[in-house]
């Protein structure tokens, strides 16, 4: 029962360390602000969901339980309020995103932006 | 396993830095600032564990909540006392803020 | 309001109980005096309500959460492959998409889930339409093809 508690745990962590690795990269590779924050959505929601669960795993008592659940609660109510403020503040001040194509363009900035 | 989590946290932190250093606009920065207080409340609680003390968590939700309401005040100042340098109506494409 | 200011209760209690850890009677006293401040406060300024507390979402909101899940898990390996793949198999579109719900808190709760999707950000919501930034086509051709519009809908009632 032991072993089956920790491999899991083991497994929860290293997903969610992957994921953390790899929404870095995306933030570093991807073209323009909006791209990037898609890369950062990954780390935010799955990322810390995955190591936050993990560490569940290994908690030793109730009290360290209920906080980490109170962490990854408050972890998904602040990452979409936190991106969509952002993107709305950069909307509003004129940062037009890169985008594929043409038609898009226009249909967009037929619409207010 | 748990350092070896640290570690992946470590670099992910290090990416969201020169990404905020290189960053073309202001609000990159802004959004690998908030990657790295997001990535620093992991590191905390991870590091609670990685000592045997899991009282960090409790500096953790601190740190998730001041993390919170530093980007939303960054972010209302920008919108509302303009930090932006460009007229409104044109067309400010890969400029800098 | 009278339920509303019980579940605040609750909740706070809850909160206090779960942070502290301790049971002695000095550190009760002290955390029912506190619920009870801000229970005044929240009191006088008049946010205990439907809104702050929307208990009629209770019956179906965990049935949704779980589905939420099940889509965030999808779209989190969607976006993490186009992230190792690269540059060029992304297409990044710009829309604006009708929602069909009334209320403000099922707009609010659309939209919300829209960004905690990884791949899709919503802006902005103008009357009722949301713009939303996507990083590959399909994600807007499957959230025009209404699936999570409906299920909050129905979440609504």
């Amino acid at each position: 029962m032991d072993i089956i508690i920790n491999i899991s745990g083991a497994l929860f962590l290293l997903i969610g360390s992957f994921l953390c690795i790899s929404g870095g990269v995306g933030l570093l590779r991807f073209p323009d602000f909006y791209t990037r924050m898609h890369a950062v959505g990954v780390t935010d929601t799955l990322g810390a969901g995955m190591i936050l669960i993990g560490l569940m795993f290994y908690s030793p008592d109730f009290l360290t339980f209920s906080k980490l659940v109170i962490i990854l609660l408050l972890t998904l109510l602040i990452g979409p309020t936190t991106s969509h403020v952002l993107a709305k503040a950069a909307m509003h001040n004129n940062l037009m995103p890169k985008l594929q194509q043409e038609d898009n363009i226009k249909e967009t900035s037929s619409s207010n932006y | 396993m748990f350092i070896a989590a640290t570690l992946a946290i470590f670099v992910a932190m290090i990416l969201a830095i020169i990404r905020g250093i290189v960053g073309p606009t202001l609000y990159d920065r802004i959004l690998a600032v908030n990657m790295f207080g997001t990535k620093t409340v992991l590191l905390i609680s991870l590091l609670g564990f990685v000592m045997g003390r899991p009282e960090f968590l409790d500096i953790a939700i601190v740190y998730a909540l001041i993390n919170f309401i530093s980007v939303i005040g960054v972010l209302r100042y920008s919108d509302t006392n303009k930090l932006k340098h460009t007229p409104s109506n044109e067309k400010p494409l890969d400029k800098e803020y | 309001m009278k339920l509303h200011t019980v579940c605040l209760f609750l909740n706070l209690a809850a909160f206090w109980l779960l942070n502290s850890g301790h049971n002695t009677l000095l550190i009760l006293l002290l955390g029912l005096a506190s619920i009870l401040l801000v229970l005044v406060i929240s009191h006088k300024m008049d946010v205990v309500d439907h809104e702050s507390q929307p208990l009629y979402l209770t019956r179906n909101i965990f049935s949704y959460y779980l589905w939420l899940t099940k889509e965030i898990i999808k779209a989190n390996i969607v976006v993490v492959k186009h992230i190792w793949l690269g540059n060029q198999s992304i297409s990044p579109t710009l829309r604006t998409i009708k929602i069909s719900q009334k209320t403000d808190m099922g707009k609010v709760i659309y939209a919300n889930s829209i960004t905690l999707t990884p791949g899709t950000v919503a802006i902005d919501i103008i009357d009722d339409e949301v713009v939303v930034h996507a990083l590959l086509k399909q994600d807007i051709e499957s959230l025009l093809a209404g699936e999570m519009d409906r299920r909050v809908s129905q979440l609504e009632r």
